[in-house]
């Protein structure tokens, strides 16, 4: 019950949690109230939601393991190919 | 045998990721950058024998890459395709969206310096993947950049959610510091 109802551990995980819209409305709130107080994790949550513009920002992509493992199959096909060929 | 080993089975694990980042920013089309990156695989495979080592495998693999882009530019840019492009364009002209959604497309039609920037900042967050372990980097990528639900990374890697979201806290305080150094 320290520092108003969340700990700094629980608080982090709702930042984390916050980050993928996943924390409900009383939870962000009791995360606003920590934050009055804590600083620490303050500091973290601006980092923590710094990262995540920064990775909305950047349209990243990456391939899909359904396709990387057709690439996987091929390349092995492959690899054998050249095998039998030395 | 040169005394460096290359270990192609693990290609896709370590690099795919990374030389798709990077084609689709160059050619705006999923199909064919995968095709481009599967092609670069099967080059890299081919000339595995002249790599001297001198380069990162990731240095080497992005400059067959490269080329593989510039041909695949060559070749839709050659006299037949220009002719093949006019032609679908004057025949449908009253289907004018679809026209104009494919100049979009076309690289030159993008802003330069957005595209570029971009690039530079995936790039930079491919770097920092990079140094994280590898369960590490899988969680958060399938969670942040492919936005899977919490529920189905569980049940296809198999762990809990508290779990989960211990992997993305050390992972996302981990990637913040390293982009800080390298990128803010």
């Amino acid at each position: 019950m320290s520092k108003l109802f969340l700990s700094c551990d629980e608080a982090s995980h709702v930042c984390d949690k916050a980050q993928y819209n996943e924390s409900t409305f009383w939870e962000r709130l009791k995360f606003r109230v920590h934050i009055l107080f804590c600083n620490l994790c303050k500091q973290h949550s601006i980092t923590n939601s710094k990262l995540t513009e920064t990775m909305n920002k950047s349209k990243i992509v990456c391939l899909d393991s359904k396709s990387k493992s057709e690439m996987k199959k091929c390349l092995e096909k492959e690899m054998k190919s050249q095998d039998a060929n030395h | 045998m040169p005394d460096h080993k290359i270990d192609a089975t693990k290609w896709i694990d370590s690099y795919s990721d990374y030389l798709y980042n990077y084609t689709i920013s160059r050619v705006s089309d999923s199909e064919i950058a995968k095709d481009l990156v599967q092609d670069t695989f099967f080059a890299g495979l081919k000339s595995m024998k002249n790599f001297k080592g001198e380069a990162s495998e990731r240095t080497w693999l992005i400059s067959i890459l490269k080329r593989k882009i510039i041909d695949y530019y060559r070749k839709i840019n050659s006299k037949k395709g220009k002719a093949e492009v006019r032609m679908s364009y004057s025949s449908d002209s009253d289907d004018e969206g679809e026209w104009l959604e494919e100049r979009v497309e076309d690289q030159s039609y993008k802003n330069a310096e957005d595209v570029l920037e971009n690039t530079e900042l995936s790039v930079a967050i491919y770097d920092c993947l990079e140094k994280l372990p590898e369960k590490q980097a899988r969680v958060f990528k399938m969670k942040t950049i492919e936005n899977f639900d919490t529920e189905i990374i569980c049940n296809e890697l198999n762990i809990t959610a508290s779990n989960l979201w211990v992997i993305i806290h050390r992972a996302r305080t981990s990637l913040s510091g390293c982009l800080e150094k390298n990128w803010y």
